[in-house]
């Protein structure tokens, strides 16, 4: 036996003994997830003259971005996908006030370890930090799958990370990701599937995995697993329906990686994605005093509660710089109802931030659009010309400590000059 | 349906890591794919939607495609009437998305360094090959599986669907 977790999973869904890299299957994912392009996927469907679902318990649907409506043409297409949800009795769908697709999908229990999820989004890598296969689709091949309950994949290569140590003061998961993706390229992992390993996994909260699946896309990812450990059953068998369904899939020893890197987390400091490639990091210390107009703390990168709380932490009793617009975007929920159970949120209004409804919110355009010529700092993945607003508007991506620091002196700075 | 599988035309040639966020802004998101045309890639070179013709071949560096996995990109590049797209290497939901279209796709190592903007290229997708007529330079690509060509010939996903032919494995 030597297969890695890609190629259990892809063979188990595909009904097969064994696959190997470059074979292309037919497999049956285990979940459909579809957000705001759901009436997209609905409107193929009609194309195509179909009328019945493969399977109604498989499909996800989440309306996260753009979220509220905004025009009559939004409120008319989530209008779409709602009605679509109802007609077909898709159980697992999720209205404007839910959150972001992927946390809400695994908050609520419809993710765990062994599955193969595909899904309108890209960062769909995310769901490997509960050791499941995520990978994105566009949104004709979301409704071929809900109607055929299958698709073709091509079974990757898979890439080793090995962490060890632990983060210093100030740094975090998000550093390690701009870390890697600078050091292999915006394309280092391209078609490839990522496993990580190593002494410092089982220290790492599931938020923090999450921050990692998420950004591993932005190496090329195919897909990426976590394997699942304790942290990993605790945080997800409270929230599973049937906790019997949890099967954790494990590489095999001698599975073959094509590459294995080693990363001493010790040695990591603050990182920051530059303008306009995620691929541009530099060490924080690098940029820093550049001026900030807009910090965005969100997105499913870090709109997470542990996100807002290192934020929260480094502003509690202080006042954002005068210039600065800090928009705060819970990533769901019960990210947002945690928060404010907690204090969290008081402390972020209190330092002078705007909170938002739970979603994908600026990241995906959606508000906190950038005027010619403004700089912003983002807690999200991408950093790309136009992304959020002005194609003269620079943004640069950070953790949500360096972007608490950089909210309180107007320009980026280092978490590691604020920390208690 | 009948496949052409070779392309000549202008060669419009771009970078690494061209995001689908420059394909289609999200500004024009809304638009038909014909609508969006007029904005492909107008940040990174004005002239291309405005000139680009019938048939022209599109190259580009590594990870073509890259950021969101919009399948929208993929429809406004088609709409302009690009015939095929060539890179060193295309980001995997791109690469999907070209397939579900039915946009011809060749990835070739060393192409980028092989051609410059404006020159006259022929691209042969089921050969793999491509031909800088300008400089008379030609280059062996990595040539795509029977399945995905059956893709393509089929001219994408709907046609396929419609027909109730989904796409097996097995043919591989």
């Amino acid at each position: 036996m030597s297969q890695t977790i890609a190629e259990k999973i892809l063979a188990a869904k595909a009904g097969l003994e064994r696959v190997k890299p470059g074979q292309i299957v037919d497999a049956y994912p285990d979940l459909v997830m579809s957000h705001t392009a759901t009436w997209r996927s609905v409107s193929v469907m009609k194309k195509i003259g179909a009328k019945r679902l493969y399977d109604p318990n498989r499909l996800a649907i989440v309306l996260d971005h753009i979220s509220p409506a905004k025009t009559e043409k939004y409120a008319a297409d989530q209008q779409t996908s709602r009605n679509f949800a109802r007609e077909y009795g898709i159980e697992k769908f999720y209205d404007v006030d839910a959150g972001i697709a992927h946390l809400v999908l695994m908050e609520h229990g419809h993710v765990k370890p062994g599955d193969l999820i595909v899904g309108t989004d890209s960062h769909c890598t995310i769901y490997g930090a509960l050791g499941a296969l995520g990978s994105g689709i566009g949104y004709t091949e979301v409704a071929s799958v809900w109607v055929t309950g299958k698709l073709w994949m091509k079974v990757p290569t898979t890439i080793k990370l090995t962490l060890n140590g632990r983060f210093a003061a100030g740094v975090s998961a998000k550093d390690l990701m701009l870390y890697l993706i600078g050091t292999l390229g915006a394309d280092g992992c391209g078609y490839k599937s990522v496993e990580f390993y190593g002494s410092a996994l089982p220290q790492m909260s599931v938020s923090e995995r999450m921050t990692m699946a998420n950004l591993a896309m932005e190496m090329g990812s195919k897909c990426v697993f976590i394997p699942p450990d304790e942290k990993t059953s605790e945080w997800l068998l409270p929230r599973l329906k049937d906790p019997a369904s949890y099967q954790p899939v494990f590489a095999d020893p001698e599975a073959v990686y094509e590459q294995s890197i080693d990363i001493d987390l010790a040695k990591l400091t603050p990182m920051i994605a530059c303008p306009h490639q995620v691929e541009n990091t530099k060490p924080v210390a690098e940029v820093m005093g550049t001026r900030i107009d807009q910090a965005f703390l969100g997105s499913c990168a870090n709109g997470k509660y542990e996100d807002l709380v290192v934020a929260a932490d480094i502003l509690a009793g202080r006042k954002i710089d005068p210039r600065v617009r800090l928009i705060v975007t819970p990533g769901s929920k019960e990210i947002m109802l945690e928060a404010m159970r907690t204090g969290v949120l008081a402390t972020l209004i209190e330092s002078g931030a705007l909170v938002t409804n739970p979603g994908c919110g600026a990241c995906a355009g959606d508000g906190g659009t950038m005027a010619d010529g403004e700089v912003s700092l983002s807690t999200a993945n991408r950093n790309f010309v136009g992304r959020m607003g002005s194609n003269k508007s620079s943004i640069y991506l950070s953790s949500p400590a360096t972007l608490a620091a950089s909210a309180l002196k107007g320009a980026i700075a280092d978490p590691r000059e604020f920390l208690r | 349906m009948a496949t052409n599988w070779i392309f000549q035309g202008r060669c419009w040639k771009f970078g690494d890591n061209i995001p689908t966020d420059a394909l289609t802004p999200t500004h024009v998101m809304f638009k038909s794919p014909q609508e969006m045309a007029a904005f492909v890639l107008e940040t990174l070179n004005p002239e291309f939607p405005k000139q680009v013709r019938p048939g022209d071949i599109l190259v580009a560096g590594r990870n073509f495609g890259c950021s969101s996995g919009r399948a929208l990109a993929t429809k406004a590049l088609k709409a302009t009437g690009i015939g095929a797209v060539v890179a060193e290497q295309f980001s995997r939901t791109f690469y999907r998305n070209c397939l579900e279209i039915g946009l011809p796709l060749l990835e070739a190592t060393g192409v980028h360094a092989l051609v410059n903007d404006g020159d006259e290229v022929r691209v042969d997708i089921k050969a793999a090959t491509l031909e800088n007529l300008t400089t008379g330079k030609r280059l062996q690509g990595a040539p795509p599986s029977q399945f995905l060509l059956g893709m393509l010939q089929a001219g994408g996903l709907i046609p396929l669907l419609k027909s109730g032919s989904f796409p097996g494995s097995a043919t591989r």
